[in-house]
Protein backbone atom coordinates (compact mmCIF):
# COMPACT_ATOMS: atom_id res chain seq x y z
CA UNK A 1 0.00 0.00 0.00
CA UNK A 2 1.37 3.59 -1.12
CA UNK A 3 0.09 5.89 1.50
CA UNK A 4 1.65 9.79 0.42
CA UNK A 5 2.49 10.74 3.96
CA UNK A 6 3.51 14.47 2.85
CA UNK A 7 -0.33 14.72 2.28
CA UNK A 8 -1.23 14.81 5.57
CA UNK A 9 1.39 17.39 6.51
CA UNK A 10 -1.13 19.97 5.35
CA UNK A 11 -3.82 21.17 7.76
CA UNK A 12 -6.19 20.90 4.59
CA UNK A 13 -5.86 17.10 4.64
CA UNK A 14 -5.36 16.03 8.50
CA UNK A 15 -8.40 18.59 9.28
CA UNK A 16 -10.89 15.34 8.26
CA UNK A 17 -8.55 12.52 8.74
CA UNK A 18 -8.51 13.54 12.52
CA UNK A 19 -11.60 14.05 12.78
CA UNK A 20 -12.18 10.35 11.77
CA UNK A 21 -9.59 9.05 14.10
CA UNK A 22 -10.94 10.51 17.20
CA UNK A 23 -13.58 7.67 17.89
CA UNK A 24 -11.21 5.13 17.29
CA UNK A 25 -8.98 6.46 20.46
CA UNK A 26 -12.05 7.58 22.68
CA UNK A 27 -13.72 5.14 22.49
CA UNK A 28 -11.45 2.30 23.46
CA UNK A 29 -10.15 4.76 26.30
CA UNK A 30 -13.44 4.81 27.30
CA UNK A 31 -13.86 1.38 27.83
CA UNK A 32 -10.51 0.66 29.41
CA UNK A 33 -10.91 3.26 31.93
CA UNK A 34 -13.81 1.71 32.96
CA UNK A 35 -12.51 -1.23 33.45
CA UNK A 36 -9.51 -0.44 35.26
CA UNK A 37 -11.54 1.76 37.60
CA UNK A 38 -13.81 -0.81 38.41
CA UNK A 39 -10.76 -3.57 39.15
CA UNK A 40 -8.89 -0.63 40.66
CA UNK A 41 -10.73 0.49 42.99
CA UNK A 42 -13.84 -2.28 44.18
CA UNK A 43 -12.23 -5.48 42.81
CA UNK A 44 -8.66 -5.96 43.47
CA UNK A 45 -8.41 -6.76 47.49
CA UNK A 46 -6.34 -4.07 49.60
CA UNK A 47 -2.68 -4.35 49.56
CA UNK A 48 -1.10 -5.95 52.77
CA UNK A 49 1.11 -3.39 53.34
CA UNK A 50 -0.01 0.03 52.37
CA UNK A 51 -3.65 -0.99 52.67
CA UNK A 52 -6.26 1.30 50.43
CA UNK A 53 -4.01 3.82 50.09
CA UNK A 54 -2.04 1.53 47.03
CA UNK A 55 -5.17 2.08 44.63
CA UNK A 56 -3.76 6.08 44.02
CA UNK A 57 -0.74 3.80 42.03
CA UNK A 58 -3.23 3.11 38.82
CA UNK A 59 -3.98 6.70 38.33
CA UNK A 60 -0.70 8.05 39.84
CA UNK A 61 1.62 6.41 37.33
CA UNK A 62 -0.29 6.53 33.93
CA UNK A 63 -0.83 10.05 35.12
CA UNK A 64 3.50 10.43 35.33
CA UNK A 65 4.29 8.52 32.95
CA UNK A 66 1.88 10.63 30.67
CA UNK A 67 3.50 13.69 31.56
CA UNK A 68 6.85 12.74 30.66
CA UNK A 69 5.22 10.83 26.88
CA UNK A 70 3.72 14.33 26.33
CA UNK A 71 6.65 16.18 26.81
CA UNK A 72 8.68 14.53 24.35
CA UNK A 73 6.01 14.18 22.01
CA UNK A 74 5.98 18.06 22.24
CA UNK A 75 9.59 18.70 21.80
CA UNK A 76 9.51 15.96 18.83
CA UNK A 77 6.95 18.13 16.94
CA UNK A 78 8.71 21.36 17.89
CA UNK A 79 11.84 20.13 16.15
CA UNK A 80 9.77 18.51 13.03
CA UNK A 81 8.38 22.17 12.73
CA UNK A 82 11.67 23.89 13.28
CA UNK A 83 13.53 21.78 10.38
CA UNK A 84 10.60 20.62 8.01
CA UNK A 85 9.26 24.07 8.61
CA UNK A 86 5.42 22.59 8.76
CA UNK A 87 2.62 24.56 9.89
CA UNK A 88 1.16 21.17 11.52
CA UNK A 89 3.79 20.09 13.70
CA UNK A 90 3.75 23.25 15.33
CA UNK A 91 -0.09 22.76 16.23
CA UNK A 92 0.65 19.18 17.25
CA UNK A 93 3.31 20.52 19.49
CA UNK A 94 0.68 23.48 20.86
CA UNK A 95 -2.56 20.83 20.91
CA UNK A 96 -0.33 18.63 23.21
CA UNK A 97 1.00 21.03 26.15
CA UNK A 98 -2.43 21.51 28.02
CA UNK A 99 -3.04 17.51 28.06
CA UNK A 100 0.33 17.57 29.50
CA UNK A 101 0.53 20.00 31.72
CA UNK A 102 -2.82 18.30 33.41
CA UNK A 103 -1.37 14.94 33.82
CA UNK A 104 2.09 16.59 35.63
CA UNK A 105 -0.16 18.61 38.01
CA UNK A 106 -2.37 15.18 38.47
CA UNK A 107 0.72 12.82 39.01
CA UNK A 108 1.80 15.66 41.04
CA UNK A 109 -1.51 16.15 42.82
CA UNK A 110 -1.85 12.01 43.44
CA UNK A 111 1.52 11.83 44.29
CA UNK A 112 1.25 14.12 47.21
CA UNK A 113 -1.93 12.66 48.52
CA UNK A 114 -0.28 9.44 48.23
CA UNK A 115 3.05 10.52 50.30
CA UNK A 116 0.91 11.51 53.41
CA UNK A 117 -0.23 7.85 54.11
CA UNK A 118 2.85 6.37 53.01
CA UNK A 119 5.83 8.50 54.04
CA UNK A 120 4.19 10.77 56.41
CA UNK A 121 4.07 13.89 54.51
CA UNK A 122 2.53 15.47 50.84
CA UNK A 123 5.66 17.19 50.11
CA UNK A 124 9.55 16.59 49.91
CA UNK A 125 11.94 17.90 47.93
CA UNK A 126 13.53 14.90 46.32
CA UNK A 127 14.61 14.45 42.90
CA UNK A 128 12.13 13.27 41.71
CA UNK A 129 9.21 15.26 42.94
CA UNK A 130 11.48 18.54 42.33
CA UNK A 131 11.92 16.74 38.75
CA UNK A 132 8.52 16.38 38.01
CA UNK A 133 7.43 19.93 39.41
CA UNK A 134 9.97 21.48 36.85
CA UNK A 135 8.35 19.57 34.15
CA UNK A 136 4.98 21.61 35.28
CA UNK A 137 6.55 24.43 35.47
CA UNK A 138 8.16 23.87 31.70
CA UNK A 139 4.62 23.13 30.56
CA UNK A 140 3.13 26.43 31.92
CA UNK A 141 6.43 28.23 30.64
CA UNK A 142 6.00 26.51 27.36
CA UNK A 143 2.26 27.77 26.89
CA UNK A 144 2.69 31.51 28.26
CA UNK A 145 5.20 31.92 26.00
CA UNK A 146 3.43 30.52 22.56
CA UNK A 147 0.61 32.72 24.03
CA UNK A 148 2.61 36.35 24.43
CA UNK A 149 4.14 36.05 20.87
CA UNK A 150 1.31 36.99 18.35
CA UNK A 151 2.81 35.92 15.54
CA UNK A 152 2.19 32.25 14.88
CA UNK A 153 5.75 31.35 13.32
CA UNK A 154 7.43 33.62 15.88
CA UNK A 155 5.85 31.85 18.75
CA UNK A 156 6.42 28.37 17.34
CA UNK A 157 10.06 28.96 16.92
CA UNK A 158 10.46 30.52 20.56
CA UNK A 159 8.02 27.85 22.20
CA UNK A 160 9.53 24.89 20.04
CA UNK A 161 12.96 25.92 21.52
CA UNK A 162 11.92 25.48 24.95
CA UNK A 163 10.17 22.54 24.83
CA UNK A 164 13.61 20.95 23.24
CA UNK A 165 16.08 22.26 25.96
CA UNK A 166 13.04 21.04 28.58
CA UNK A 167 12.67 17.49 27.19
CA UNK A 168 16.42 16.74 28.61
CA UNK A 169 14.93 17.09 32.06
CA UNK A 170 12.51 14.09 31.07
CA UNK A 171 15.51 11.90 31.55
CA UNK A 172 16.77 13.20 34.72
CA UNK A 173 12.77 12.37 36.36
CA UNK A 174 12.81 8.92 34.95
CA UNK A 175 16.10 7.93 36.18
CA UNK A 176 16.29 10.28 39.35
CA UNK A 177 15.02 7.46 41.44
CA UNK A 178 18.57 5.67 40.22
CA UNK A 179 21.15 8.47 40.70
CA UNK A 180 20.28 9.79 43.65
CA UNK A 181 18.43 9.07 47.36
CA UNK A 182 15.37 9.58 46.89
CA UNK A 183 12.39 8.97 49.12
CA UNK A 184 10.39 7.50 46.18
CA UNK A 185 10.76 4.34 45.55
CA UNK A 186 11.96 3.20 42.51
CA UNK A 187 10.20 2.04 39.33
CA UNK A 188 7.41 -0.14 39.83
CA UNK A 189 7.45 -2.11 36.05
CA UNK A 190 10.44 -2.20 33.64
CA UNK A 191 10.73 -4.51 31.02
CA UNK A 192 12.42 -7.20 32.31
CA UNK A 193 10.56 -7.23 35.93
CA UNK A 194 7.52 -5.91 37.49
CA UNK A 195 7.83 -5.19 41.87
CA UNK A 196 3.46 -5.47 41.89
CA UNK A 197 1.78 -8.28 42.08
CA UNK A 198 0.72 -9.44 38.50
CA UNK A 199 -3.57 -8.20 38.82
CA UNK A 200 -2.42 -4.82 40.32
CA UNK A 201 0.27 -4.28 37.53
CA UNK A 202 -2.25 -4.95 34.79
CA UNK A 203 -4.67 -2.50 36.06
CA UNK A 204 -1.91 -0.56 35.96
CA UNK A 205 -1.39 -1.08 32.48
CA UNK A 206 -5.11 -1.03 31.37
CA UNK A 207 -5.24 2.32 32.93
CA UNK A 208 -2.02 3.24 31.35
CA UNK A 209 -3.25 2.51 27.72
CA UNK A 210 -6.87 4.10 28.63
CA UNK A 211 -4.84 7.09 29.61
CA UNK A 212 -2.41 6.98 25.91
CA UNK A 213 -5.55 6.94 23.93
CA UNK A 214 -7.12 9.40 25.68
CA UNK A 215 -4.20 11.83 25.37
CA UNK A 216 -4.29 11.20 21.54
CA UNK A 217 -8.10 11.49 21.39
CA UNK A 218 -7.95 15.19 22.80
CA UNK A 219 -4.90 16.45 21.39
CA UNK A 220 -6.39 15.37 17.96
CA UNK A 221 -9.91 17.11 18.80
CA UNK A 222 -7.28 20.14 19.91
CA UNK A 223 -4.98 20.22 17.50
CA UNK A 224 -8.31 20.72 14.65
CA UNK A 225 -9.20 23.91 16.53
CA UNK A 226 -5.67 24.90 16.39
CA UNK A 227 -6.15 23.99 12.15
CA UNK A 228 -9.47 25.91 11.98
CA UNK A 229 -8.58 28.98 14.31
CA UNK A 230 -5.08 29.80 12.72
CA UNK A 231 -6.93 28.30 8.67
CA UNK A 232 -9.48 30.49 9.16
CA UNK A 233 -8.80 32.88 6.53
CA UNK A 234 -7.59 29.98 4.20
CA UNK A 235 -10.16 28.95 0.71
CA UNK A 236 -10.13 25.50 2.22
CA UNK A 237 -11.87 26.65 5.88
CA UNK A 238 -14.91 29.01 3.65
CA UNK A 239 -15.61 25.88 1.65
CA UNK A 240 -16.43 23.75 4.42
CA UNK A 241 -18.34 26.24 6.41
CA UNK A 242 -20.39 27.13 3.06
CA UNK A 243 -20.75 23.45 2.23
CA UNK A 244 -22.12 22.41 5.25
CA UNK A 245 -23.39 25.33 6.92
CA UNK A 246 -20.96 24.17 9.90
CA UNK A 247 -17.83 22.60 9.64
CA UNK A 248 -17.98 19.09 10.63
CA UNK A 249 -16.75 16.80 8.53
CA UNK B 1 -23.23 1.06 48.55
CA UNK B 2 -21.59 3.61 51.27
CA UNK B 3 -19.27 0.37 51.95
CA UNK B 4 -18.07 0.41 48.47
CA UNK B 5 -16.55 3.84 48.71
CA UNK B 6 -15.17 3.34 52.26
CA UNK B 7 -11.31 3.07 52.13
CA UNK B 8 -10.71 3.00 55.59
CA UNK B 9 -8.55 5.74 57.66
CA UNK B 10 -7.39 6.14 53.09
CA UNK B 11 -10.90 7.49 52.25
CA UNK B 12 -9.74 10.84 52.08
CA UNK B 13 -6.29 10.40 50.30
CA UNK B 14 -8.02 7.66 47.50
CA UNK B 15 -11.62 9.73 46.88
CA UNK B 16 -9.57 13.24 46.95
CA UNK B 17 -7.07 11.65 44.42
CA UNK B 18 -9.27 9.99 41.96
CA UNK B 19 -12.03 12.99 42.27
CA UNK B 20 -9.67 15.53 41.26
CA UNK B 21 -8.13 13.71 38.38
CA UNK B 22 -12.04 12.97 37.06
CA UNK B 23 -12.67 16.40 37.64
CA UNK B 24 -9.86 17.69 35.32
CA UNK B 25 -10.92 15.07 32.51
CA UNK B 26 -14.53 16.63 32.58
CA UNK B 27 -13.20 20.05 32.63
CA UNK B 28 -10.60 19.59 29.91
CA UNK B 29 -13.39 18.02 27.58
CA UNK B 30 -16.11 20.40 28.19
CA UNK B 31 -13.53 23.27 27.83
CA UNK B 32 -12.70 21.76 24.38
CA UNK B 33 -15.90 21.38 23.63
CA UNK B 34 -16.77 24.96 24.33
CA UNK B 35 -13.82 26.37 22.54
CA UNK B 36 -14.58 24.10 19.28
CA UNK B 37 -17.96 25.27 19.35
CA UNK B 38 -16.71 29.23 19.38
CA UNK B 39 -14.47 28.55 16.63
CA UNK B 40 -17.39 27.38 15.01
CA UNK B 41 -19.99 30.14 15.15
CA UNK B 42 -17.36 32.92 14.40
CA UNK B 43 -16.87 30.52 11.56
CA UNK B 44 -20.04 30.56 10.47
CA UNK B 45 -20.43 34.17 11.00
CA UNK B 46 -17.80 35.09 9.17
CA UNK B 47 -18.93 32.99 6.41
CA UNK B 48 -22.54 34.34 6.72
CA UNK B 49 -21.14 38.56 6.43
CA UNK B 50 -18.93 37.41 3.91
CA UNK B 51 -22.03 35.84 1.48
CA UNK B 52 -23.82 38.72 2.24
CA UNK B 53 -21.47 41.23 1.36
CA UNK B 54 -20.89 39.19 -1.89
CA UNK B 55 -24.74 39.06 -2.39
CA UNK B 56 -24.86 43.34 -2.16
CA UNK B 57 -22.23 43.55 -4.85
Amino acid sequence: MNINWFKYASPASFYPLAGKMIPWFAIPAGILAFIGLVMGLFVLPPDFKQGESYRIIFIHVPAAWMSMVIYLAMAFWAIVGMVWNSRLSAMMAIALAPTGAMFCFLALWTGALWGKPTWGTYWVWDARLTTQLILLFMYLGYMALHAAIEDPRRAARASGLLAIVGAFNVPIIYFSVQWWNTLHQGASITPNKSEMAASMASVMLIMAVAAWLYAIAVALKRVRCEILDRERHASWVAELVTKTGQVHG
Amino acid sequence: MAEWFDMGKHTWFVWGSYGVFAFFIVAELLLLERRRRTILQRLSRTSRMNSGVNDET
